[in-house]
């Protein structure tokens, strides 16, 4: 009984495998959203996965999507795993009358999957500030963008500012400066750039890898504490960053010399530590909080309606602006290829284009409810990263809040710029592609 | 030499940790010779449990632990209902299988019921380094480690004193030395098997609830048992002195090479450090330090 | 009726011998192999292939590897993850060192280079059983994982220590990078896997099988009568990592093309190939297949049917899916604790007696 069961099971699964979604009367654009809502990742997951769906469903709910055309959103759960990811992507890729548009891989892993893939399947991948690095060259990556900064200018920007709190880039001298990184590729990225830059100004780097899922750091934060440095960055994603957090506060470590990067500073990352956390700092490139009209407009009209993703209250959180941004500039890169294409029917190399001539300044910015939010961003075909410039945030456990304390931080383009080229060049040759010709 | 020192203190504090974990695999390893993959996820599932009734009904910690606990037995009672009684007299790995489907559906269960969020864990646990001993010797303990480690001790003298004075704990022991006998002076062994799992599963809820101050309760509480494994075959399946001795050697040996051996290797040596060392053990004593003498018959 | 071995005589030692003494087995798996290799290529796509196919494939090679040391030889082995991430990075290496070098070539020896980890992991089962050898071996899972990700020389020292599959072709077709059709890779592991399951099938059935076997049933009888442990069972662990290894390299040569060692090869892959072997059935060859299979597909049926068949939320349906596959897995073993292959052949007795049953 049970094998005509299992049977019947793996039939249907002919049937039902690829579903193709039902046409519908206007053009709908399919943008699928590859999430994880579930494994060790879920709660730095969640609050983008519904920033990012938000965004759509209020331009649904209040244009009617862009230009006129729908937006379909799909959802596919990755749980974080490459091998779901490429299901997913496999999945959905073909969906729709348009196609998938553009994804937004959201793990390190899944990226580097798609990279190649991307090329061969002409879709455009958006992997904002993650991914590959080096990707920030359109001319040996026509395919990936990854605004509004890479790891590396994310890293750099870091420097900088310990540099500004020293008192100037030549205090750094002599100064020691621990990376403790998730053991994988993500962790690793900054490594080169550090080493770079502690060539430069001559500190010391002292590098200590946490395995995941890091909830042990015992052996690591000793080390912090025999070796005294006088700044501790973070590459940390997942349960890592809330013990290390908690760490931190333990050994008493200057909490306002222990900077997280963007993926370690969100609400989720600090809560579990309670007041322990206050102070602790960590880098973005856009603004915390729901003070902005876009955020008004999304309680209002999304949530209102009982449409939102998650939950009200967490409207604002850092995670979820993130996921926000990360819409808005997608969206922004489908208005330019409508615009380039003067027709709303456009397909995934169409937004290509779109994000090419992608251009967002801060009177587009205040325009969509989000004024001084982020840094404007204009790519080119050549750029695919721009501008790289990070705000340093506050946790205060008081209040339960994100304060930013710096903005403006530029990276040191003068080391970033060759390492780049460096390492595309390095993919050209590995994976045998002629960098393209790029007119501007 | 200080460093040293407090190296070592702080390998034993996290061999406690351990321990905590390990107590669980061996208490089921013992009664029902079952290994037991669904420990971590045990963990995991109580700790989700415990918190999320204080969240949803706003009841103090006390309340809900008592609640937390009556939810593990009416869990243990379930497993044994609908899963061990159709697998009585099976092979030891399809028993180990068994957890694991086990584990997945605790594993999707808790998600369904109480969300993928973190949530913090605040019950009043002391946290951070212990400020006497900061300032007095310049040592770093974490207080929320002496406190695991006392409740680590409360615990194993506890279960120490069940197993060894009440008429259940003789019955207990009974069933761990031979089913058969067992079954024949009339213990009945299903009621035997229900309390075993009844106390792993308020085990795993403490070490949950330790391990979950520390970094709020998600799903990665479940991988602590990756962390366990070590401890347990270095100690061996059955002995419950074992788990807690086992921890305290992979605690130091793991802390004591990360710190000494790891700078020159490139760091993040301490998980299969932990193995190694418990490996390098058991290549002398094949059973683990405390396990029962493997005697084999043709 | 149909499947009724009664008649058909086996006049010479050969026919005795047979792979599939009974003519309606050969058939049916001759007929199986013929829509496998003629039939299913041209109806694949990139769905199909990456999503389904080419991971079943895959999974069943690693899940063949194992049952011949777990089913076989009795030795529980929690490592497979990390002997896979062996044969991952052989074929990196052997790749880029030696641009020429044909594909096929290149996974045979990241399988050959995987079999000699794979024996020096295996010296402790000499002395250590049971559950303690079961995590022991995670030792070679960490520290290869470990291994991997730490030595730049294996990874040429990318900037991440991610691993990318440059382009290579067997006859003039592309098989590994993204420009691959899906009906080559798609045949390139339906190869292998069907040569090596055949292989599997006959070493088992040998002299050499015959010995794992005696080890698995009691080591210190085996030892009476004469079979050596020590050659027995670190050959077991030699031909279960080849065949590990030979999957690992698949997987990252065809299947994924780039792959991050402490990602794809973790721990969570030597537990799903574990369970694999055991849901299958332990010690059957086509177990190992059936175990993939149901681990592999499950998931992915049981998503596509809440998800668009149901319409449910995607992360309301993994939940269920998970919570689902445990309680599958647990049903399975209450119903047929010997696993899937166990259950097929409780059919086939039906069918051998169908229509009349006594």
């Amino acid at each position: 009984m049970r094998l005509k069961d299992l049977a019947i099971g793996i039939a249907a699964l002919a049937i039902a495998a690829p579903i193709a979604a039902t046409a519908a009367s206007a053009y709908e654009l399919t943008i699928p959203s590859l999430v994880y809502r579930t494994g060790p990742y879920a709660p730095s997951g969640i609050p983008f996965a519904n920033g990012y769906a938000d965004y759509f469903t209020l331009l649904n709910e209040r244009d009617g999507g862009i230009n006129g055309a729908k937006i379909n959103v799909v959802e596919c759960e990755t749980a974080y795993n490459t091998q779901q990811g490429v299901e997913c992507y496999e999945n959905t890729k073909n969906q729709g009358e348009s196609g998938a548009l553009v994804y937004q891989p959201l793990s390190t892993g899944i990226s580097y999957q798609l990279i190649p893939k991307a090329e061969v399947d002409q879709i455009p991948i958006f992997t904002m500030g993650y991914g590959r690095t080096s990707a920030a060259d359109g001319t040996t990556f026509p395919w990936i963008f990854n605004p509004p900064g890479t790891y590396w200018d994310l890293a750099s920007g870091m420097v900088n500012y310990a540099a500004a709190v020293e008192g100037g880039l030549e205090n750094l001298s002599g100064k020691t400066l621990a990376l403790v990184y998730h053991n994988s590729a993500y962790g690793k990225e900054p490594i080169r750039t550090l080493e770079s830059l502690a060539e430069k100004h001559g500190f010391k780097l002292e590098l200590l890898p946490v395995d995941h899922p890091g909830q042990e750091q015992k052996a690591t934060w000793l080390q912090i504490r025999r070796l005294r440095p006088d700044w501790v960055f973070m590459w940390g994603w997942g349960v890592m960053n809330q013990v290390a957090v908690k760490e931190a506060a333990s050994i008493r470590f200057p909490m306002d010399r222990f900077i997280g990067n963007w993926w370690s500073g969100s609400e989720q990352d600090v809560l579990p530590a309670g007041g322990d956390a206050n102070g602790y700092l960590s880098a973005t490139f856009h603004a915390p909080g729901p003070d902005f009209p876009l955020h008004q407009e999304i309680l209002e009209k999304v949530y209102g309606a009982g449409k939102g993703a998650g939950e009200k209250e967490r409207v604002g959180e850092v995670l979820y602006n993130r996921g926000l941004i990360a819409a808005v500039w997608t969206v922004e890169a489908i208005r330019k290829a409508m615009e380039i294409k003067g027709s709303n029917e456009i397909k995934a190399s169409d937004v290509r284009d779109g994000f090419d001539a992608l251009k967002v300044d801060e009177a587009r910015l205040a325009e969509l409810g989000l004024p001084n939010f982020t840094y404007p961003v204009e790519l080119s075909c050549a750029v695919h990263s721009n501008p790289g410039t990070i705000l340093i945030q506050q946790w205060d456990a008081g209040a339960k809040k994100w304060t930013v304390i710096a903005s403006g931080i530029q990276p040191d383009r003068e080391v970033i710029d060759p390492l780049i080229a460096e390492d595309a060049a390095a993919y050209a040759k590995e994976a045998n592609i002629t960098p393209r010709e790029c007119n501007n | 030499m200080l460093f040293f020192i407090e190296t070592v203190l702080s390998g034993l504090m996290a061999g406690v940790m351990y321990s905590l974990v390990a107590l669980g695999f061996v208490l089921i390893f013992k009664a029902s010779g079952i290994f037991n993959f669904a420990q971590g996820v045990f963990c995991l599932f109580a700790a989700l449990t415990f918190v999320g009734i204080m969240e949803k009904t706003g009841v103090p910690w006390p309340v809900s632990f008592v609640l937390t606990v009556g939810v593990m037995i009416a869990l243990a009672w379930a497993i044994e209902r609908f899963l061990l009684s159709h697998l009585v007299n099976q092979e030891p790995i399809i028993l180990f299988m068994a957890t694991i489907g086990l584990a997945y559906f605790l594993e999707g269960l808790g998600d369904l019921m109480w969300g993928s969020d973190v949530k913090p864990l605040d019950i009043g646990l002391p946290s951070g380094a212990s400020d006497w001993m900061l300032d007095t010797f310049d040592i770093y303990v974490e207080k929320l480690e002496v406190v695991a480690a006392v409740v680590a001790a409360a615990l194993v003298t506890g279960l120490a004193v069940f197993f060894q004075k009440t008429r259940i704990g003789r019955a207990l022991r009974a069933v761990a030395d031979d089913h058969q006998a067992a079954l024949s002076v009339g213990i009945s062994l299903r009621t035997i098997w229900v309390i075993v799992w009844s106390v792993a599963g308020i085990v795993a809820l403490v070490a949950g609830i330790m391990w979950g101050a520390k970094s709020g309760v998600q799903f990665s509480l479940s991988l602590i048992a990756l962390k366990a494994l070590p401890v347990l075959i270095l100690g061996g399946f059955t002995s419950i002195p074992g788990a807690i001795v086992g921890g305290l050697i992979i605690g130091v040996g793991e802390k004591v090479a990360e710190i000494y051996l790891g700078p020159f290797v490139g760091g993040a040596i301490e998980n299969w450090f932990a193995y190694m060392l418990a490996l390098a053990f058991l290549l002398v004593r094949p059973q683990g330090l405390f396990g029962e003498r493997i005697i084999e018959r043709v | 009726m149909l499947y009724r071995e009664a008649g058909q005589f086996k006049t010479t030692y050969d026919a005795d011998q047979a792979i599939f003494p009974i003519a309606q087995d050969r058939w049916a798996v001759i007929a199986f192999a013929a829509i496998a290799f003629l039939v299913v290529p041209f109806f694949v796509n990139d769905y199909w292939t990456n999503a389904v196919l080419l991971p079943l494939l895959i999974y069943g090679l690693a899940a063949l590897g194992l049952n011949i040391l777990v089913g076989y030889c009795g030795q529980i082995s929690l490592g497979t993850g990390g002997f896979m991430a062996v044969g991952a990075f052989a074929s990196y290496k052997l790749m880029t060192s030696f641009p020429e070098l044909n594909i096929a070539i290149v996974v045979l020896l990241s399988g050959g280079a995987t079999a000699l980890v794979g024996v020096m992991f295996g010296l402790p089962s000499l002395r250590i059983k049971g559950f303690y050898l079961a995590v022991a071996t995670l030792a070679a899972q960490f520290f290869l994982v470990w291994l991997f990700n730490k030595f730049g020389w294996f990874y040429n020292y990318s900037a991440t220590g991610q691993i990318s599959v440059p382009e290579r072709t067997i006859f003039g077709l592309v098989v590994t990078g993204p420009t691959a059709a899906p009906w080559v890779k798609y045949l390139f592991c339906l190869s292998f896997l069907a040569l090596f399951g055949l292989i599997a099938k006959n070493v088992v059935r040998g002299r050499i099988g015959r010995n794992w076997m005696a080890i698995r049933d009691m080591d210190i009888a085996a030892e009476l009568i004469g079979v050596r442990p020590l050659q027995t069972k670190l050959s077991a662990f030699a031909f279960s990592s080849f065949y590990v290894g030979m999957a690992g390299s698949l997987l990252f040569t065809v299947y994924l093309g780039a792959v991050e060692v402490t990602e794809v090869f973790g721990i969570n892959v030597s537990f799903l190939v574990l369970f694999m072997v055991i849901i299958g059935g332990l010690g059957s060859i086509l177990g190992s297949f059936l175990g993939a299979t149901f681990l592999v597909l499950m998931p992915i049926f049981l998503k596509n049917f809440m998800v668009d068949g149901l319409g449910l939320l995607p992360v309301l349906a993994k939940h269920v899916e998970i919570l689902l596959m445990g309680l599958l897995i647990m049903g399975f073993l209450i119903v047929e604790p010997h696993g899937l292959a166990r259950m097929w052949q409780i059919l086939k007795e039906k069918f051998r007696l169908w229509p009349f049953p006594y």
